[in-house]
């Protein structure tokens, strides 16, 4: 009874398409969306790359949160603020709505293709779009979430007022009120519906609404719970589909890498493009020989052991070199003070073996030899999937042991105790990284006003080690200057 | 003396005669498959075995009843599990894809543990059972069977005594088989209201907001008040001793009221659980803030008279339960289906052990081998013995289910012509 009501939809809406495939409007007649059907327009392969990154940005996020066991207040609000920056969706209808709508359909489907392919990815991606949903829905005002409801046939019974009198006694002892209204009152109004008790389990096991021969009694009120539900199953098996048909993908070789590229963004959440916006930290030049104490305070943990390492050693080896000397460049030290302050690092080498096997490499990476290029730093997703024998994330890497003493004897002095450490390494284990690392960065930044859940600002999680390092010098700045003020 | 000896059920050849003559491979087949000829009900199927010195064979499957007869026959297990029905043949899964070998259906099932009650009984304690307590599972069961029909609809529900100090249920409707672990982590949440396990504290889990206990729990609350009376009160006598009663009176959220109950009990010289209880409700009845008294005296009744579930039996579809009419290695009763109409009478002591078994076919055997020759007819000699009514009962759910085959293929071939 179920399937057949359910093509008989999609029979009608494809007739409707075929008769506004013009108009938008009609196209994406609400800004919710249960992705029924697959987005059949053209699109530049940089669309459909940059699309689907930005709205990662906002699962990865989503499921930072998640990690971090914020309170649902909390990630509505992170979330909402995220997709606004990246994915924005506004509910009333406006010019650019259209625009809106197609970008977040289309985004939702590359990211069902990176994320159809293994069971943990669909797991994970189906959690966090239904999270997005969610949120949406809830942003969306009651009348466009009740048209969204009629536009789509859930396939609920609804109970029949003399139904309604029989159960009478049953459904109040079970009904819950909204909290204002007298509760003989807001029952009396209140519209209940039936569904098989299978498609609202949640409701069951917190023993929330009224069972009779298998069928649920749903108020009104808990309706959207069987809409989640929906949309969670309904994604699950859409992506399971999808993963059997992907081998058959007549593809032309320029959107598997970049849909790999895609899955891979969930390790570490979207890697932000951190690059160096001329100037904005590079104002106040940074010397080579103020490194030593910008590491102490404001690196990050891979690029702080780098640095000690280089300290202990004398020397780094050539991948470490690299990835520490982008990072410091980023940072902000001009070519000239990076090669006074490599020089200065290896002081067991002659000049000429320095000149001859080093500096040529440090230039490069500023882009003034070789091919020029202008090499960015790396980040937390580069970082992380690095192969074994590059300098990887040391939340990674290290063994339990070394990464909680090493995370002492690093941070200690910056506020970071011992009783911080099971929070941190619960995270590790849970192979949330880059939440580990936001976690320490609230820590030893307390004393600058930062809170637990800030992240590096607005909630935002560590995804790059020059953000992590930016944002710490930021606020020591203003830390000195509030308190020279006093 | 001597002959009881010689059939102990920890000896090898006992159980493969109980197996090779009065094992009732056939029902169990038919119970399970839902129909005359094998589906992926039965071959798809896991059975899991336990070998003696604790040998432990899963992933085993079979084509046919005699299949598995055999099987048993050679493995002669001290007991056998039912598992889940898998995508493929669970005897094929290395030659199969990860993914492709899942479980896919399985009857619901319940397992109530007397060790669950422990807190709560007097007249015995681990494995021991005796009538006595015999009559929390009866209990359980007068609440659990009809709330399951009514709420969910279910009709195919089949209780098996463990063969010690339990009670498992199997439901075989089509929409339990396929529930998912979710869902059946959902059933476990609504049954739920006393927290089993070594973690039981006392509160309960079954009020919400509004205070008053949900509808499906008020209508058992009238028929465990009665069983609060004969049972806890009377039959138990749980509060006579000093410990028990105090812990009664951790339930009552009121300490000046504690404080007075103690002072009477003392005074009116109460030592039997129905005094106590008497005064317990005297006192709470006198007092002024008497809605939540009264919520916290239909909790304490809920708490020692509602069905204590082992919830992680029935989460996950691969959870492997012991078949029916397998031999109890402790005990040696056989693992019997009972009927819910008529718990109440059922004694487990009174349920057959193998010994008693193979001594009834002893005494039919000469006539038998007079009239018979060979093995052929062995499969149905349970039909001789005090094993028949329950094989019986177990062939009249069999063929309850399937009937509801027949009809559901009726229905559909008409659909499709």
């Amino acid at each position: 009874m179920y399937r057949s009501g359910e093509r008989q939809v999609a029979h009608e809406t494809r007739e409707t398409n075929a008769l506004v495939e013009n108009n938008g409007l009609l196209r994406y007649a609400n800004a919710l969306n249960f992705y029924d059907h697959p987005p059949l327009f053209d699109v530049t392969v940089d669309e459909f790359e940059t699309t689907a990154i930005d709205r990662l940005r906002v699962l990865a996020e989503i499921e930072s949160s998640l990690a971090r066991n914020r309170t649902w207040e909390e990630l509505k609000a992170i979330t909402y603020a995220q997709y606004m920056k990246y994915v924005p969706l506004h509910t009333s209808t406006f010019t650019d709505a259209v625009e809106e709508r197609r970008k977040d359909h289309l985004g939702h489907y590359v990211l069902r293709l990176a994320f159809c392919r293994s069971e943990d990815l669909r797991r994970r991606f189906v959690k966090a779009e239904s999270v997005l949903f969610r949120v949406r829905f809830e942003q969306t005002e009651i009348e466009l979430r009740k048209e969204f409801l009629n536009s789509r046939n859930f396939n609920w019974i609804a109970v029949t007022q003399e139904e309604k009198a029989q159960y009478h006694q049953e459904l109040y002892s079970m009904y819950q009120s909204p909290k204002q209204e007298n509760r003989a009152d807001a029952f009396k109004k209140e519209k209940f519906s039936k569904v098989r008790w299978t498609r609202v389990p949640d409701l069951v096991e917190a023993r929330r609404v009224f069972l009779k021969s298998g069928w649920a009694y749903v108020p009104g009120r808990e309706q959207s719970s069987i809409i989640f539900q929906e949309f969670e199953v309904q994604l699950e098996k859409a992506l399971e589909a999808t993963s059997r048909l992907i081998p058959r993908l007549d593809e032309d070789s320029r959107l598997i890498p970049v849909l790999d590229n895609l899955s891979q963004g969930f390790v570490a959440g979207i890697a932000s493009e951190w690059m160096n916006a001329a100037g904005s930290s590079s104002s106040s030049d940074i010397r080579a020989e103020m490194v030593d104490g910008l590491a102490k305070k404001h690196f990050p943990m891979c690029m702080r052991g780098m640095h000690e390492n280089l300290r202990r050693d004398h020397h780094l080896k050539h991948f470490g070199r690299l990835q520490y000397g982008l990072f410091l460049k980023v940072l902000g030290l001009s070519i000239e003070e990076a090669v006074a302050f490599w020089r200065k690092s290896f002081d067991r080498m002659t000049d000429d073996k320095f000149s001859k096997e080093y500096k040529y490499n440090i230039r490069h990476s500023y882009g003034l030899e070789g091919k020029r290029a202008n090499y960015p730093a790396k980040n937390c997703l580069q970082i992380l999937t690095s192969s074994p024998s590059d300098v990887g994330c040391p939340y990674r890497t290290f063994s339990p042991e070394n990464l909680q003493t090493a995370l002492l004897s690093m941070y200690s002095q910056e506020g970071l105790k011992s009783s911080d450490l099971p929070e941190i390494m619960s995270t590790v284990k849970a192979g949330h990284y880059h939440v580990a690392c936001t976690r320490v960065f609230e820590i030893t930044h307390a004393s600058c006003g930062v809170a637990k859940g800030e992240g590096i600002g607005g909630g935002e999680s560590v995804t790059h080690p020059n953000q992590y390092a930016a944002r710490s010098m930021e606020l020591g700045k203003s830390k000195k200057e509030d308190d020279a003020m006093e | 003396m001597d002959i009881e000896a010689d059939y102990d059920h920890s000896l090898p050849e006992v159980m493969l005669t109980y197996y090779r003559r009065l094992y009732p491979f056939r029902p169990i087949f038919t119970w399970l498959n839902h129909d005359h000829t094998p589906t992926r009900l039965f071959t798809h199927r896991e059975w899991a075995f336990t070998l003696a010195g604790d040998v432990y064979l899963r992933y085993n499957s079979f084509a046919t009843a005699e299949d598995l007869k055999k099987q048993v026959c050679d493995l002669n297990p001290t007991r056998f599990e039912i598992g889940p029905v898998y995508s493929a043949r669970p005897r094929d899964r290395k030659t199969v894809r990860p993914s492709a070998f899942q479980p896919v259906q399985r009857e619901l099932v319940f397992d109530l543990d007397m060790t669950d009650y422990d807190p709560i009984r007097t007249c015995c304690s681990d494995a021991d059972i005796c009538k006595r307590c015999w009559a929390f599972i009866t209990a359980a069961v007068r609440v659990l069977d009809p709330a399951i029909r009514d709420q969910f609809g279910y009709e195919h529900l089949l209780w098996v005594y463990s063969g010690r100090r339990g009670i498992h249920l199997w439901i075989s409707d089509k929409e339990a088989l396929d529930l998912t672990d979710q869902e059946r982590k959902a059933i476990v949440g609504w049954m739920t209201v006393v927290n089993s396990g070594k973690d039981s504290n006392k509160r309960l889990s079954v009020r919400t907001s509004s205070k008053s206990l949900p509808a499906p729990l008020q209508n058992v609350l009238e028929n465990l008040k009665h069983t609060f009376t004969t049972l806890i009160l009377r039959d138990q006598d749980l509060f006579a001793s000093n410990e028990a009663a105090a812990a009664l009176l951790e339930h009552i959220p009121d300490q000046e009221i504690v404080e007075k109950v103690k002072t009477n009990w003392i005074n009116s010289a109460c030592s039997t659980s129905e005094a106590k209880w008497v005064e317990l409700l005297k006192t709470v009845r006198s007092s002024k803030s008497s809605d939540i008294l009264q919520a916290a005296m239909e909790d304490i009744i809920l708490y020692y008279t509602y069905p204590r579930l082992d919830a992680e039996v029935s989460k996950h579809r691969n959870h492997l339960l012991k078949a029916p009419f397998c031999v109890h290695p402790k005990t040696g009763r056989v693992c019997v289906p009972v009927d819910p109409e008529k718990v109440e009478e059922f004694d487990p002591e009174a349920v057959p052990t193998v010994a008693q078994l193979l001594r009834e076919l002893d005494s039919i055997t000469p006539a038998t081998n007079s009239e018979e020759s060979g093995n052929e007819h062995h499969h149905s000699d349970w039909e001789k013995t005090s094993l028949k009514p329950y094989v019986d009962l177990l062939n009249r759910h069999a063929s309850s289910l399937m009937e509801k085959t027949r009809l559901e293929k009726r229905t559909q071939g008409s659909m499709a012509w």
